[in-house]
């Protein structure tokens, strides 16, 4: 059983308030997401703790409910290269 | 446990460039360690490859050993790089290149 996107939505945002979250589902399956996120948090921080702080945000879901998950973390002035 | 955690460190210590992932290069079985292994042989990457599904004790351990929780992992020297998404990313902006390059030296 997969996730809601609402939920991993909800999750990330409870852990990082100031984030900016989009999902994406990929296959329509409920198992296969891809999720931008932007904090100001991230700021200064390298892509794996920015990944982990996800991850931690998600509660060990990830790997295990949630099996597929592409993660794009940024801080805000990093996507305007876009 | 103990005695898979020195199993990997002892991996990564003696593989300048390791791809923690399911099946092998030739074979992967998954989609995000078939992502991983594009992107080392585009690179053409010299690299040693870990099949976690051949070894459950790696498989759990590097996820705690790591603090990472999917499988596949990359490690340069000794150093955890990240998963398929980071790898990508970094191969994308030429971060990739010069990390392995560097590591082939």
């Amino acid at each position: 059983m997969g996730m809601s996107a609402d939920e991993i939505e909800r999750l990330i945002r409870e852990a990082i308030p100031d984030a900016e979250v989009a999902i994406t589902d990929l296959a329509g399956d409920g198992d296969h997401y891809a999720a931008k996120v932007v904090s100001p948090a991230f700021k200064d921080m390298p892509r794996v703790k920015q990944h982990q702080k996800v991850y931690a945000a998600l509660g060990g879901r990830m790997g295990g409910e949630l099996h597929a998950l592409q993660l794009q973390t940024a801080a805000p002035q990093e996507t305007e290269r876009d | 446990m103990t005695e898979a955690k020195e199993r990997i460190e002892d991996i990564v210590r003696k593989n300048e460039v390791v791809l923690f992932m399911k099946g092998t290069p030739l074979f992967p079985q998954c989609g995000f360690s078939s992502r991983a292994v594009a992107i080392l042989e585009r690179l053409g990457a010299n690299y040693e490859s870990v099949d976690v599904l051949q070894d459950p004790e790696i498989r759990q351990t590097i996820k705690e050993f790591s603090d990472w929780p999917t499988i596949p992992q990359l490690y340069v020297k000794g150093e955890f790089v990240g998963g398929s998404d980071i790898m990508m990313e970094m191969f994308e902006n030429g971060e990739l290149q010069e990390l392995v390059g560097a590591a082939a030296e």
